[in-house]
């Protein structure tokens, strides 16, 4: 008996060690490399702007309150949102484009999860594709697709349905197009993975006993395939959120989103405490959303039934 | 009813038809690419408020028929009508029917008030009227006051009640069932079947039930659909169908049964006198034997041992040598050769002397149990 408990606790040991080696690669890069310099620039944001760049190790949250547009007497500041508005702004660009990834992402992954097995894996590598390319090269190519030269305009005015070139590049439009683009993968994998498992009889069973297809739709498929649909959500929001590469580009200069705001702070600014806070302030964003994502997952599937007899 | 019959087309008249299907054929593209018959113009009907049950082994069509009334597959040719109307192409949301699904099929993310609730609420029907309606469901499968608990937190029979309710809140022309009992253990089989018989005549609507157990299909039906490669082989009331199969596929798929080669050789007392192809004879009750090959078909049971109590009245015998005898308890089994590779199976009286393999005995039957098919 007591042997017995001597070996299994033995085993046990045994066990956490295997266990223990198989994450700590992990474990140390993600502490070296994300834990570290996030602590580092949470740092940096309390800290006081060094008058050629870098810090002043002085306690400071000036940083935050320009964010939050507060005013400042000494600086000669008055109360003053735009910072505030350029987080909304993005955020309201990049909630636009988990949106139409979801509304574009969604009957492709129904699409494919419908497919023959073998056919499936094709498609799925085709969705992927734009992962292999470039991020500069989509967006010179997006470029060339929009400018007043490009190929939509040559097309609208081929057709005569414009008589001049529109303004497609260097717009808000631009912009999301170019992400939902960039980030569609991020959308259709999630959601190919929650409608794949998907028992396509309680589809059956929903027509069955009456409800039209939008119904069934609406209270099954969509409750069912919910941390799917999270997830895309999530993925795309939250790099399209932090992006800056797209909104420089082909948004123009007129429009600061987060990540050219970010960019500028610290490259052309050279205020290192308040590019600081407004990492952290993106981050903090981003945690949300990832809460937000997994706690969709873990409610699924979830009680809708309003009656209680 | 002693007399040999085609293969049915028309179920016994019994009440209006509330399903009427016509010349229905449906073929499907098999994973080898190779085209498959599911249904080869099936024409059935099915009674008002009768329990019909469509046997048949995996791949007779059966299932497909049931998804072709239930609005899920659209025939190739032939029409489905449904208390009257043409539904062949309604989809299943418009039709008057529902199903319950092999697996059930209850919805995960909704609470077993929910799943009952769901076909009311998605068709409009008032809030007030849904949770009483709900309720009365639930109580008809004897789950009252389970209403709140989550579809994971019950046991297989309770889903399958579950599944009864959600469909029959619904007050369908027809409930379609698709392998009820398959997914349940032995125990509760037996305990279902006599539930959903009692649902069916408490309630009084049409039952149409898909099953590949025979016994199921016995003990619950008043009328069976015997199916095979696409085709109805026989429709009849359970004891049509096991007494009196009209096929020699029905005979073998419905109970056990000796098939025996024989022809037929002229009347005997009121039926006729049937030569085996490996010499001997048998005597049918039946009289308008065709001419040319045909099959006996006699059941192990209504066999006994010539000179017993058992063989009393039995009018006729023949003889045999024994192969194998097995000894069972109630029943001994015997295997005897009729001569020219002839094989009889019987299931006598187990408590006689087993006969000894090798042995010549002599088994008396009735004629009127002596059936004739079509080889």
């Amino acid at each position: 008996m007591s042997l017995g408990t001597a070996t299994a606790s033995g085993n046990e040991r045994r066990q956490r060690l295997a266990t223990l080696s198989f994450i700590a690669p992990g474990f140390l890069l993600i502490v070296l490399l994300f834990l570290i310099p996030l602590a580092l620039v949470i740092a940096y944001s309390v800290m006081t702007r060094g008058t050629y760049g870098g810090v002043v190790w002085r306690f400071d949250l000036d940083a935050y309150a320009r964010i939050l547009g507060l005013p400042n007497e000494d600086e000669l500041r008055d109360w003053d949102f735009v910072y505030l508005i350029i987080f909304a702004k993005t955020a309201l660009i990049a909630a636009a484009t988990a949106l139409i990834a979801l509304v574009v992402g969604y009957p492709a992954a129904w699409y494919i999860a419908r497919q023959p097995e073998k056919r499936r894996f094709v498609l799925l590598l085709l969705v992927t594709i734009p992962f292999f390319v470039n991020a500069l090269v989509r967006i010179y190519a997006w470029m060339l697709i929009l400018r007043a030269d490009g190929l939509v305009n040559n097309l609208l005015m081929g057709l005569g349905i414009t008589q001049a070139p529109l303004q497609l590049l260097y717009t808000k439009g631009a912009v999301i197009l170019a992400m939902v683009y960039q980030y569609l993968p991020f959308m259709v994998l999630p959601l190919y993975a929650s409608i794949e498992k998907l028992d396509t009889r309680l589809v059956e069973a929903s027509l069955d006993l009456g409800a039209g297809r939008w119904k069934t739709f609406r209270r099954v498929v969509v409750p069912l395939t919910r941390p799917g649909i999270a997830a895309g959500l999530g993925l795309v929001f939250i790099p399209a959120f932090g992006n800056f590469i797209a909104p420089t580009l082909i948004g123009g200069s007129k429009e600061l989103q987060v990540g050219t705001l970010l960019v500028q702070a610290f490259l052309s600014a050279r205020d290192w405490p308040f590019g600081a806070a407004v990492a952290t302030v993106l981050s903090a964003i981003v945690l949300l959303a990832l809460v937000y994502m997994v706690r969709s997952e873990r409610r699924a599937p979830m009680p809708a039934g309003e009656v209680r007899p | 009813m002693d007399v040999a019959r085609s293969p049915d087309r028309i179920a016994p008249a019994a009440g209006p038809a509330v399903v009427e299907v016509t010349g229905v054929s449906k073929r499907f593209v098999s994973a080898e690419g190779t085209p498959v018959k599911a249904l080869d113009a099936v024409s059935l009907s099915i009674s008002a408020g009768r329990f019909t049950t469509l046997l048949g082994p995996s791949g007779c069509g059966k299932t497909t028929l049931l998804r072709a009334i239930g609005g899920f597959e659209v025939p190739d040719e032939g029409s489905v009508r449904i208390a009257g109307r043409d539904m062949t192409h309604e989809p299943p949301y418009a039709r008057p029917v529902n199903t319950v699904f092999q697996h059930y099929a209850l919805f995960p993310h909704l609470t077993i008030a929910g799943n009952v609730a769901y076909g009311l609420e998605v068709t409009g029907v008032p809030r007030r009227e849904i949770a009483a309606r709900v309720e009365r469901a639930l109580g008809l499968v004897r789950l009252e006051g389970f209403g709140g608990r989550r579809i994971t937190q019950i046991s297989g029979g309770q889903q399958q009640r579950v599944a009864l309710a959600r469909s029959l809140v619904l007050e369908p022309k027809v409930l379609l069932l698709d392998e009820p009992l398959a997914a349940l253990d032995r125990k509760l089989r037996k305990e279902m079947q006599f539930e959903l018989k009692r649902l069916q005549n408490e309630i009084g609507i049409a039952f149409l039930c898909v099953t590949h157990d025979q016994e199921e299909a016995l003990s619950m039906s008043d009328t069976v659909v015997v199916m095979n490669h696409g085709r109805i082989e026989q429709i009849g009331t359970p004891r049509e169908v096991y007494d009196h199969p009209s096929t020699r596929f029905v005979a073998g798929f419905v109970g056990e049964a000796s098939m025996l080669p024989c022809r037929a050789a002229g009347p005997e007392g009121t039926g006729t006198r049937l030569e085996l192809a490996g010499g001997g004879h048998l005597v049918t009750a039946e009289r308008d034997v065709p001419t040319g090959d045909v099959v006996a078909v006699i059941r192990p049971e209504r066999l006994s041992l010539a000179g017993t109590v058992a063989a009393a009245g039995a009018a006729a015998v023949f003889g045999g040598t024994v192969r194998q005898s097995i000894y069972l308890g109630d029943k001994t089994r015997v295997e005897l050769s009729t001569g020219g590779g002839g094989l009889v199976l019987a299931l006598l009286d187990g408590a006689i002397e087993p006969p000894a393999p090798g042995a010549e005995i002599r088994l008396a039957y009735d004629p009127v149990h002596v059936r004739v098919v079509a080889p």
